[in-house]
C-alpha cells in the first residue's frame, strides 16, 4: 500500500479501524480531539458506532459493556481524561476483557496544560486504578509504529484478554510523517470469545462478566491469575529498540517515545563531533526490558535517562540497573520539549563529570 | 389432578437470596424474569446488576449478566447494546446508585434514547451500606445519617426521577409502580413488560420506577413497610406511566 501524509492522531485512529475495531466511545480533550473526529466520520463508513459519551466515567464503562459482549472497542483521551477511565480500566481489568485506550499524555498534575509531557508514565505502568492490576503499556515513538502498535494492541488485549494502553504524548499525536498501513492477515490464534455475555443459548454456560470475589480466597485467586498474565507477558511481549549500540559507548541514553526520537538526533549530533552514544528505547514500558536495558547498560561507563518529566521512567531504569552503573537524569515538563542540542550539552557535562543544567532553576 | 396455577418462571434461578425477609427486590426479580419467560427473549436478554443490595442480581436469573460499577449500569448497557442491538439488555438499580452517583449515566442514556430497560428500585435509602440517605429519602425521614430527619432546607428535596427524565425531549416510556399491594404488584409486572415490548421492538428507551421498601433499614415489619410506601412515599412519588411512545400516559 501507498504511504500517505497523515497525523499521528488520524493515523491511529485508522489504525483502530483496519484491527477491525468497531465502537469508540469517549470524551473530547486536547491534544487527542483528531480521534473522536476522525472515526465519527470512519466508524458509519465501516458499519460501526461512534458514541460521545458524557464523561470519561461514562466512557469507561461503555467500553466495559461492549467488551463485555465480546467486540472490539477502543477509547482515546488525555490525562484528566484517563484520571477519569481509572474506574472502568480497574473494572475491566478485575474482569479481564480486552480494551484498548490510547493517553496522549499533556502536562499535569490538575488541568495541567495542553502541550506534550510524559507526566502520567507512573500512572500507566504502575498504578492506574484500585486494587492489584496492571495495563499492557505501549509507547510508539513515531507516526508508522503508532499506526502499526494499535493494531498489535488490539490483538494483545484479545490475547491477554486485558487493557491495552498506548501511551503516546501531544507531539506524537500532533505530528505529520507518511504513514503505510499493512494488510496482515487477521490472527488466527486467538481463542473464541466464549466467555462473552451474548445471551445464553443451548450449550452455552452462563457468562457473568463481574470483578466481585466476596469470598477472599477467590479474590485472591483472581489476583494471581491476573499476575500470572503479567508474568506472561514480561516473558513472551516485551519490545524494546537499542540504536548506535554496536560498538564502543560510554554514555548509554534511556528514553521512550517522543522523547527517544529527539535524543536519536543527539545521538547523529554526537557522532559528528567524534562522540559515540547509545539508546535504548523501550517499547513496552508494562512489562519494562529490565534484562536488556541492564545488558546494554553494561557496556557503558554511564547511563542517561531523558523524560518530559520530573523523572518517572527513571523508577524502572534504577530498578534495571541494581546500582550497577550511575545514573543521571534530565529532565524537562509542563509542556516543554527538549531540544536536541539541550540534550546534546546535557551529555557533554555528564561526560565531563559535571552535574546536568538545571535549566530550569533560572 | 390438581393444574398448576404458579411456579417458578424457568428466568429466574433456583437459589436461594440473600435478601432480608420482606425484602421487595426478589418480588421484582420474579416478575423480571416472568416477563423474559413470557417474551421468549431468555437466549438474548443480558442483565446489569448495580452495587447496592442487589448486587448479586447475577445469581437469581437464568441469563448472562454484568455487574457494573456504582451508578454505571445505563453506561455500561448502552455499551453492550450499541456493540450488539440484537441483545435485550436491562439494567437494575437502587436509588442511591441511579439517583445519586449514577444522574449523569441515567440522564444521558435516556437523553440519547437508549433501546434498553431500566428497573429503578427507590426505597429511599442506601440499603446495602446500612440505610444512609439517599437522594430519594422523604423529607423529615430518619436514617442513619439524618439522625434529625432529613432537612430539605439544607440538603433539598427529593429527587423524583421519573418527572426528571420526562423533562426530556427525546421519546421514551416512563413509569412509575409500586410493591406496597398485591393489586400494585400484578400492576408493576404489566408495565414491566411493557417496557420490555417497547425494547423488542427497538422503540425507545424504557424505564420503571419501583417503590419499594426497606423494613430492615426502616426499622419496621414489612407490613408496616408496605403500609409506609403508600401513605408517605405514594403521594410524593404518583404512580402512573408519564411518559410513552404510544401516547397512553394515565397518572394516578
Ligand atoms: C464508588 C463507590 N462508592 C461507594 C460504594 C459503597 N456502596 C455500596 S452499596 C452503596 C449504596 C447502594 O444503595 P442503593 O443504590 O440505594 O441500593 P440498595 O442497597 O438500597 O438496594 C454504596 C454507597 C461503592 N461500592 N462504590
Amino acid at each position: 500500500m501507498a504511504k500517505v501524509l497523515m497525523k499521528g492522531n488520524e493515523a491511529l485512529a485508522e489504525g483502530a479501524i483496519r484491527a477491525g475495531c468497531k465502537l469508540f466511545f469517549g470524551y473530547p480533550i486536547t491534544p487527542q480531539s483528531e480521534i473522536p473526529e476522525y472515526l465519527s466520520r470512519r466508524l458509519p463508513e465501516v458499519g460501526g458506532c461512534y458514541l460521545q459519551a458524557e464523561s470519561e466515567v461514562a466512557a469507561s464503562n461503555m467500553l466495559y459493556g461492549a467488551a463485555g459482549v465480546g467486540e472490539r472497542v477502543f477509547t482515546s483521551s488525555s490525562s484528566p481524561g484517563i484520571s477519569l477511565m481509572a474506574e472502568g480500566l480497574s473494572y475491566i481489568a478485575g474482569a479481564q476483557l480486552p480494551v484498548v485506550v490510547l493517553n496522549m499524555v499533556r502536562g499535569g498534575p490538575g488541568l495541567g496544560g495542553i502541550l506534550p509531557a510524559q507526566s502520567d508514565y507512573l500512572q500507566a505502568t504502575k498504578g492506574l486504578g484500585h486494587g492489584d492490576f496492571r495495563l499492557l503499556v505501549l509507547a510508539p515513538s513515531t507516526v508508522q509504529e503508532a499506526a502499526d502498535l494499535i493494531v498489535d494492541a488490539f490483538d494483545l488485549a484479545d490475547k491477554y484478554r486485558n487493557p491495552v494502553m498506548i501511551l503516546g504524548d501531544g507531539m506524537l499525536g500532533q505530528m505529520m510523517e507518511p504513514v503505510e498501513f499493512k494488510d496482515r492477515p487477521k490472527s488466527k490464534d486467538l481463542p473464541p470469545k466464549t466467555w462473552a455475555a451474548t445471551g445464553l443459548v443451548p450449550g452455552k454456560k452462563k457468562s457473568i462478566i463481574n470483578s466481585l470475589y466476596l469470598d477472599p480466597l477467590e479474590l485472591e485467586a483472581n489476583s494471581w491469575e491476573l499476575k500470572a498474565k503479567y508474568d506472561a507477558m514480561a516473558r513472551d511481549e516485551l519490545r524494546w529498540e537499542q540504536f548506535n549500540c554496536e560498538g564502543e559507548y560510554d554514555v548509554l541514553i534511556v528514553a521512550y517515545g517522543s522523547m527517544a526520537r529527539i535524543c536519536k538526533t543527539t545521538i547523529e549530533l554526537l557522532k559528528k563531533r567524534g562522540v559515540s552514544v547509545g539508546l535504548f528505547r523501550p517499547i513496552t514500558v508494562f512489562p519494562y526490558p529490565y534484562k536488556q536495558l541492564s545488558d546494554a547498560a553494561q557496556k557503558a561507563k554511564m547511563v542517561f535517562c531523558v523524560e518530559m518529566s520530573t523523572g518517572q521512567m527513571l523508577d524502572d531504569v534504577k530498578i534495571a540497573l541494581e546500582g550497577s552503573r550511575p545514573i543521571h537524569f534530565y529532565g524537562r515538563t509542563g509542556g516543554i520539549v527538549p531540544s536536541p542540542e539541550e540534550v546534546l550539552r546535557q551529555v557533554e557535562r555528564i561526560r565531563n563529570g559535571e552535574e546536568v543544567d538545571k535549566v530550569w532553576e533560572r | 389432578m390438581g393444574k398448576v396455577v404458579f411456579k417458578r418462571p424457568k428466568s429466574l434461578a433456583d437459589v436461594p437470596t440473600h435478601y432480608c425477609p420482606g425484602c421487595p427486590h426478589g418480588i421484582v426479580h420474579r416478575i423480571i424474569a416472568q416477563c423474559i419467560d413470557d417474551l421468549g427473549i431468555q437466549q438474548r436478554t443480558v442483565g446489569i446488576a448495580p452495587v447496592g443490595c442487589s448486587v448479586l442480581a447475577y445469581n437469581y436469573f437464568n441469563c448472562d449478566f454484568f455487574e457494573a460499577s456504582h451508578g454505571r449500569a445505563p453506561a455500561v448497557a448502552t455499551g453492550a447494546k450499541r456493540a450488539r442491538p440484537d441483545l435485550i439488555i436491562f439494567a437494575y438499580q437502587g436509588d442511591g446508585d441511579l439517583a445519586s452517583i449514577g444522574t449523569a449515566e441515567i440522564v444521558h442514556a435516556c437523553n440519547r434514547g437508549e433501546k434498553i430497560t431500566v428497573i429503578f428500585i427507590n426505597n429511599t435509602v442506601y440499603g446495602m451500606t446500612g440505610g444512609q440517605m439517599a437522594p430519594t429519602t422523604m423529607p423529615g425521614q430518619v436514617t442513619t445519617t439524618t439522625p434529625y430527619g432529613r432537612d430539605v432546607n439544607s440538603i433539598g428535596w427529593p429527587i423524583r426521577v421519573c418527572e426528571l427524565l420526562s423533562s426530556l425531549k427525546t421519546e421514551a416510556f416512563i413509569a412509575r409502580v409500586s410493591m406496597h399491594s398485591a393489586r400494585e404488584i400484578v400492576n408493576a409486572e404489566k408495565v414491566i413488560k411493557k417496557a420490555f415490548e417497547l425494547q423488542i421492538a427497538n422503540r425507545c428507551f424504557t424505564f420503571v420506577e419501583v417503590l419499594s421498601s426497606c423494613s430492615t433499614n426502616w426499622g419496621m415489619t414489612p407490613v408496616e413497610a408496605q403500609k409506609w410506601i403508600e401513605k408517605e412515599m405514594v403521594p410524593y412519588y404518583p404512580l402512573g406511566v408519564f411518559k410513552s411512545p404510544n401516547g397512553d400516559e394515565s397518572k394516578n
